[in-house]
């Protein structure tokens, strides 16, 4: 038998051994606290500030000069633009990769290497994408121009499509490609008819994804689409996007400039929220059954 | 599968018969044209799969092109020298590498301890229905644009600290001999602790996700047995969970690494733009992002274009390695476990 001495000693150490535990789960629920409040402060600010400068003109007019009214359509045309060129380039390159590497050389040393080259472009600096895409495309045509914003923008599609492509390739059963097989189906026709049918949910949750991405995206168009303070569609010529605008008017000594970016961030955060909130849902629901 | 008045497999196959057997050498005919059809698109996924590799590469070969010129007018003096001056055209690159590391160091020394603990939370203790929505309110936040960051941090969050945290930090440690240089100067709001922490938050969704998804795939049995032996929930992640994810963890804090380390238009909008290297975290700096942001666009002068490509450059470089370490070890523990 143990004497009361010790006994008190395992009790105190139990004690001891609570209060810790007990002090990591505070600081636990603490940091979740912690962080879904920085979400609800952030999206709170936005729609306080950024619903009191919505109202139609925003998306009826073009960018003022400071002092003037206004409103944003130039550059959400411009982001609508640069963002469908972005996707047309960028989707069917990720798709086709992604097919590489999920159907052909599922473990060639090609896809090995492609992999792990992706998930590093997946997360490089989008900064540098602009740096590359001035030094390729800007530098030599000698100008600003939106199909330069598109193409840097496509480059950072390309990663996210080629991700979820051979993510979503994968899951496809091989008893359905060894079915297609069996009855003769070329390899070809297999992936388009078969796999990719079996696969498009999850696909379309790619290039939502990637949309999400690029939307909100600042840092490659800063020197390649450039900005236009006025109505332009050319895109051999310098683009207005939202994004850009944000940059220049937030950063901007006017009051009114200060709130149409407010209301910008507004419009691009629950575009962005709402794309990968739906992406989610196609994803989950592609899961279940 | 496919629905109806869609043609079939056979349709394609040979589309001028249907029902009727078609003679050999349409036949023939038919199947050649089909390996000719596989072959070609076989071809063009590869060809894809290397424009991925191409891309890198042309991203590499194209900053190392464009930094020549400040390389070779200033060599390695450009990563020791801290001036940065476009009108005698001297440039060196100390001061926004600096920069970029003081404010990662600072992001991940706070996101890391919060991104455990929140997954630890999410696996451990909270209930089975509040784990899904929680955890997407979490990666929502990675969901916002860097950009939303930025003008929330300028407008919100830097003066916010300007009159709260900043003062008390220079209060409280103006006297201890380190501390008091560390958080010297007036409260400006922006600076090199604002853009810091402003990253920490944008981090912090990378770091949790990671985490969570290693944490759950330790197998339950190990958990079990030391729970059944009578180790509090704290005692098992310390010493069951954390010790059978460390490879997975690390790889998640170099995954939020790399990102904070390129992080541009949050830091932008916070940092200040200062190209000086300050002894206190809350005086004004630069990050190698921050300085390209501002000035690409109106830089004059070949040498002064070649030196913010040379940053960017660097700046790759840089990310390139944690990112590919990050990479590596996950791929490590994702072996383990798969």
């Amino acid at each position: 038998m143990a004497t009361m001495t010790s006994a008190a000693a395992m009790n105190s150490l139990y004690a001891a051994r609570r209060r810790r535990n007990a002090i990591m789960m505070t600081l636990a629920v603490g940091a979740t606290l912690l962080g879904l409040g920085w979400l609800v402060v952030i999206l709170g600010e936005l729609v306080y500030q950024g619903f009191a400068g919505l109202s139609l003109a925003v998306f009826t007019e073009m960018t003022p000069p400071p002092g003037a009214d206004g409103g944003l359509l130039n550059p959400i045309i411009g982001s609508l633009i640069l963002t469908v060129l972005a996707v047309a380039i960028g989707t069917p390159i990720g798709m086709l990769a992604g097919t590489y590497m999920a159907e052909y050389g599922r473990h060639d040393r090609l896809s090995t290497v492609v992999r792990f080259i992706n998930d590093i472009l997946l997360s490089a600096p989008s900064i540098v994408v602009g740096l590359f895409i001035y030094e390729v495309m800007v530098a030599p045509m000698g100008h600003f121009s939106g199909l330069a914003g598109a193409v840097a923008l496509a480059v950072i599609v390309i990663p996210v499509v080629v991700r979820t492509t051979e993510d979503m390739l994968m899951l496809v059963p091989d008893q359905l490609r060894e079915a297609a097989a069996s009855i003769g189906m070329p390899r070809a026709i297999t992936i388009i008819r078969v796999c990719y049918r079996a696969a498009k949910a999850g696909m379309i949750t790619g290039v939502l994804l990637a949309i999400a991405r690029i939307s909100g995206e600042t840092a490659p168009l800063l020197f390649t689409a450039l900005n236009n303070q006025f109505w332009s569609t050319n895109l051999n010529a310098p683009m207005a996007s939202l994004p850009t605008v944000i940059f220049q008017f937030a950063l901007s000594p006017y009051k009114d400039w200060q709130k149409l970016a407010w209301t910008g961030a507004l419009i691009i955060t629950f575009t962005v929220l709402a794309l990968s909130i739906v992406a989610r849902a196609l994803a989950s629901s592609r899961k279940s059954p | 599968m496919g629905p109806a008045g869609r043609p079939s497999v056979v349709d394609v196959a040979f589309p001028s018969g249907a029902g009727v057997i078609p003679d050999a050498s349409s036949r023939a005919k038919a199947i050649q044209r089909l390996r000719l059809g596989d072959i070609a698109f076989r071809f063009l996924t590869k060809t894809a799969a290397i424009g991925v590799l191409i891309i890198l590469g042309g991203v590499l070969f194209s900053l190392i092109e464009g930094s020549l010129p400040a390389l070779q007018a200033f060599g390695i003096d450009f990563l020791l020298e801290q001036r940065w001056n476009p009108v005698t055209e001297k440039f060196g690159a100390l001061a926004p590498i600096y920069g970029t590391l003081v404010t990662s160091l600072i992001a991940m020394a706070i996101a890391v301890p919060i991104g455990l603990l929140i997954a630890m939370f999410l696996t451990e203790l909270c209930p089975m229905w509040l784990r899904r929505p929680i955890g997407i309110a979490i990666e929502l936040l990675a969901g916002i644009p860097s950009i939303i960051y930025g003008i929330w941090g300028l407008f919100v969050f830097a003066p916010f600290l300007q009159d709260t945290l900043q003062p008390f930090l220079i209060a409280t440690f103006g006297n201890i001999p380190v501390l008091s240089s560390l958080f010297a100067g007036p409260p400006y709001g922006i600076g090199v602790l604002t853009a810091g922490l402003i990253l920490a938050i944008m981090v912090l969704p990378f770091i949790t996700s990671i985490s969570r998804d290693v944490f759950d795939a330790v197998p339950p049995v190990l958990k079990e047995a030391a729970y059944g032996v009578g180790c509090t929930t704290w005692e098992v992640v310390r010493n069951v969970v954390l010790p059978y994810t460390r490879v997975g963890v690390i790889g998640g804090i170099m995954l939020g690494l790399g990102r904070a380390l390129g992080e541009t238009m949050a830091v932008t909008f916070v940092i200040g733009n200062a190209h000086k290297i300050s002894a206190s975290i809350l005086a004004p700096g630069t990050t190698i992002s921050a300085t390209i942001a501002n000035e690409f666009t109106e830089a004059v002068g070949d040498l002064y274009t070649s030196s913010l490509i040379a940053l960017g450059l660097i700046l790759f470089v840089i990310t390139f390695i944690v990112l590919a370490a990050a990479r590596y070890m996950l791929l490590r523990i994702e072996r383990r476990i798969g």
